[in-house]
């Protein structure tokens, strides 16, 4: 219970500073991503804000044995780059490029009441559904 | 640069690394935006709850940010519905095939200083340029 209950704080958080840095604005998005047009840094400044924080805050947390609410630490095993690396995250870029929205900005935007971002959800958790059935089939 | 906005971004920058901090230091998970929500559809039925719980967080803050906060957001007048679907099928496909997104791979990765992360991160950004770049100056947006 606790734990679902700091999930929700911790989304709350996330979401609020996506809306806050206007993140979750695909002009805003489009204005970063567009070097050669008018361009807008601020989404460097994002990164570098979160970055600023997690890398500093990580090493801390990793002192402990365990987290506070749970037996473990969940962190991914694979430390490899690999063509699967490269190939997905150059068509997750293709993506972006085309919408504006990553995965975050797309789940907060459903707040706003918009058209778009409900059928960018439902167009995403398609992608997800169609790698799965290709990659992720188990015997 | 008339569009820059460095204190908000600053400040929202900073709310999402807390953000991350706070689910591992409590949960032990990894605030990856696209590996949490796909998870839901996938993961067995104990990992599922707090994840849905992440999402209903991100969408009210959307929701109270855009109603009663300043709000101001609107659908991208730049997008066709068909590029908008497109795009987003590939960000799906794309951040499960990459093993995670902005958040994931930028914001966490980064954070545990995994060179994986970092050539992930340095790929989507990268490929992001060129896609708007051809979207709006070769075929003019």
């Amino acid at each position: 219970m606790k734990h679902n209950i700091l999930a929700l704080i911790s989304g709350l958080l996330f979401g609020l500073g996506l809306c806050v840095s206007e993140m979750a604005s695909p002009t805003k998005v489009f204005n970063f991503l567009d070097i050669s047009g008018n361009w807008d840094p601020s989404l460097m400044l994002v990164m570098g804000g979160a970055v600023g924080v997690t890398m500093l805050a990580f090493r801390l947390v990793l002192k402990r044995q365990t987290p506070i609410f749970s037996a473990d630490f969940k962190l991914p095993g694979s430390s490899s780059v690999d063509n699967r690396l490269l190939l997905g995250a150059s068509l997750f870029g293709v993506g972006w490029g085309l919408i504006g929205y990553c995965p975050g900005p797309v789940i907060t935007a459903l707040g706003f009441g918009l058209t778009y971002p409900l059928f960018a959800m439902i167009a995403m958790i398609a992608g997800f559904m169609v790698h799965r059935l290709i990659f992720e089939r188990n015997p | 640069m008339e569009n820059f906005t460095p204190v908000s971004a600053l400040i929202g920058g900073v709310l999402i690394g807390l953000s991350a901090t706070l689910l591992l230091l409590f949960n032990g998970r990894i605030a990856g935006v696209s590996g949490i929500l796909s998870g839901i559809f996938v993961q067995p039925a104990g990992d599922r709850l707090w994840r849905l719980m992440f999402v209903v967080g991100m969408i009210m803050s959307g929701a109270l940010y855009q109603f009663f906060g300043p709000g101001g957001f609107e659908n991208s007048t730049e997008v066709s519905l068909l590029v908008l679907v497109i795009g987003a099928f590939l960000v799906g496909f794309g951040t499960r095939m990459g093993g995670g997104c902005t958040s994931g791979h930028g914001v966490c990765g980064i954070g545990f200083i995994s060179l994986r992360s970092i050539v992930a991160t340095c790929v989507f950004m990268a490929a992001g340029f060129v896609t708007v770049y051809v979207m709006r100056h070769v075929f003019g947006g």
